[in-house]
């Protein structure tokens, strides 16, 4: 079984978000860059099953849509244990375009399972996985939680309303995932940060999809009113405050 | 002339601080109890931070050593305990092995110095002799085919969960620091016992013991180097050193500075935020320069370590400034934090604990004074 996770570069969570002059762009200058949470847990997973596998799964790849920017987010992804990388040299500009871009550069590389993280931390889309799905016809499971391989089925637990129901699939799939795939990101070992350098990272020219959507402005959120901090044994301040200077009770 | 780093050296910055925040949950609690970091020693071997720069061939990372100062600085910014075992193990212990040793003892104990599953202690000070290392109390006396160590070493780190001694000696005391072996020891050699766990001020989470011999065997091979080598031994292992520590102080001063920044965008004080005001925005100013030059000559350290030349004098120059700086830094942290600072919950009144440290331990300040005043003064 050979195992492909699709990464995006997004922003640290930590980032402060600036926005350009005419409020339709980003300012990305001083932006650290990371691989998106969800994605990072999905590459986590695959490499869990593939080490559980005993050799039935082959292989894990990356492929991503970005321009050079994007090798130090690759690189880590190698680092964490993917075993190489592809990436389609062009800016991911909205989740058609990623999405067809990706099911071009793969169309011939029969991947068995392809995972998405459900959403990026940046723009939280939610689209790119479905849209995945349908250009390469496959099958796709979204909102994964738990994703075990039984034999040649797949067991996947799908967070809905309440609860969860569990689903099986056989490959060829794509697995959309949600937080709870993997328990937490791993860390890159200092040999795997060594060996990072040496596995293959494909560079490959995007088909030029275009975008159906486009940005046309953002508004920063109301920033958030300071906190204040009550001593805990000071109960009637507390309730002082809320009655007469938020007045909420 | 280049102040980029590589990808892979911002990775391991980014790895060390990943693992760092892992140790913030129970750092507190293990400072007040003492407790050794069992499971993040495990976890930063695991990682391998233990084998950083051993040799691959030997099982390690063979990073160089100025990747080696950002992992130890950005440990350090949470937990000066953990860095310290990661700094004992690797600039001390399986650097000088490494360096050092033959080829038989490389192949003995590198790869598992490189995995951690051994962890190494370096025994010099003595109750009498710390920044005199020359004069050495402790006896390797020469019986043939080997050595029966006796006496004590003092504040030792990793005494208790280290396997892997490297003990200095003294075998031929007419030749004064001529005659000083260094000796590779197992820690469970029958007639060695530890001292209580030593009730320390800072860095407590680290286990410190003076260590005693009482007619321990050590078999002639475990010497390093030649005959009477042992005292240029570790004062080359000190060097080395050296630019670890520096790199730790400056963590524990990057720790203290960003939490202090922190807390001044949030505490208010006169209707307006305590960083709005101008004693404290130019504490911060302070604060910053100073932690970025001692990162400066902790860099050039190891960049001169890296590039094989001198770098005696620049790691003295890093660790005392880093020392220095790292004291006073962390001071100022508790100050902007007031009372608050005062209080373990807020980090910065450990720091300044833990920085402390850094002025005394692997060379005093005053040493790194002789050995820079030295250093200048050879040349007429």
């Amino acid at each position: 079984m050979k195992i492909l996770v699709c990464i995006s570069n997004v922003p640290d969570t930590t980032t402060r978000i600036k926005l350009s002059g005419d409020q339709n762009a980003i300012d990305l200058s001083s932006v650290q860059w990371i691989i998106n949470p969800w994605d990072e847990l999905a590459l986590t997973r695959a490499l869990e099953l593939k080490e559980a596998s005993g050799g039935s799964i082959s292989s894990v790849s990356i492929i991503h849509v970005g321009n050079a920017g994007s090798d130090a987010t690759l690189r880590k992804a190698l680092a964490i244990g993917a075993d190489d990388a592809i990436r389609v040299d062009a800016a991911p500009t909205d989740a058609y375009a990623v999405a067809h871009e990706i099911a071009e550069a793969i169309k011939d590389k029969n991947y068995d399972m392809i995972l998405c993280g459900i959403e990026s931390s940046d723009y939280n889309g939610s689209a790119m996985g479905g849209m995945l799905a349908e250009f390469l016809n496959m099958e796709s499971v979204s909102s994964v939680s738990k994703l075990e391989i039984e034999g040649d089925e797949l067991k996947l637990n799908r967070e809905i309303a309440g609860g969860f129901e569990v689903v099986s699939a056989t490959a060829p799939v794509v697995v959309i995932v949600q937080k709870g795939i993997a328990l937490e990101p791993r860390i890159p070992s200092m040999r795997g940060i060594m060996m990072a350098r040496k596995k293959p990272l494909e560079v490959v020219a995007a088909t030029g999809a275009e975008a159906l959507t486009e940005f046309v402005h953002y508004t920063p959120p109301q920033p958030k009113a300071a906190c204040k901090m009550i001593d805990a044994d000071n109960p009637a301040e507390l309730v002082n405050l809320l009655h007469n200077e938020a007045k909420i009770i | 002339m280049n102040f980029d780093y590589t990808e892979e050296q911002l990775m391991i910055k980014q790895a060390a601080r990943d693992f760092a925040r892992k140790l913030e949950a129970d750092v507190i609690e293990r400072d007040r109890t003492a407790t050794y970091p069992t499971a993040h020693v495990k976890e930063m071997a695991e990682l391998g931070f233990l084998g950083m720069m051993i040799d691959p061939k030997y099982g390690g990372g063979g990073m160089d050593s100025l990747s080696y100062t950002l992992a130890i600085e950005e440990i350090s910014k949470i937990d000066s305990s953990v860095a310290v075992i990661m700094s004992v193990h690797n600039s001390l212990v399986s650097y000088g092995l490494e360096k050092y040793g033959t080829e038989e003892q490389r192949q003995k104990y590198l790869p598992r110095m490189a995995t951690g599953e051994h962890i190494g202690a370096f025994l010099l000070s003595e109750p009498e002799a710390g920044s005199d290392a020359t004069s050495q109390k402790t006896l390797a006396e020469d019986k043939g085919d080997h050595y029966v160590l006796n006496g004590t070493k003092n504040w030792i780190t990793s005494a208790d969960h280290s396997s892997v001694y490297i003990v200095i000696a003294q075998t031929h005391p007419e030749k004064k620091h001529h005659g000083i072996n260094a000796l590779i020891v197992d820690r469970h050699s029958p007639g060695i016992t530890l001292g209580a766990h030593e009730d320390k001020m800072g860095m407590r989470s680290s286990d410190t013991h003076s260590v005693m011999f009482t007619d321990v065997k050590v078999p002639k091979e475990n010497r390093l180097g030649e005959d009477g080598f042992g005292f240029a031994f570790a004062m080359k292992a000190l060097e080395a050193g050296r630019i670890g520590i520096a790199a730790q102080a400056t963590g524990i001063a990057a720790g203290a500075y960003e939490r202090a920044l922190q807390y001044s965008r949030e505490r208010k004080a006169f209707g307006r935020l305590i960083s709005e005001h101008q004693a404290i925005a130019f504490k911060l100013a302070e604060m910053y320069l100073k932690i970025e030059n001692a990162r400066n000559l902790v860099h050039k350290a190891a960049w001169l370590k890296d590039t094989n030349k001198p770098y005696s004098l620049a790691g003295s120059m890093a660790k005392l400034y880093a020392a220095d700086i790292a004291m006073e830094v962390t001071t100022e942290a508790v100050q902007i934090h007031g009372g608050y600072g005062y209080v373990k919950e807020y980090h910065v009144e450990r720091l300044m604990r833990e920085a402390k440290l850094t002025q005394i331990y692997e060379g005093t300040s005053e040493i790194q004074k002789i050995v820079i005043s030295r250093s200048l003064l050879k040349h007429k």
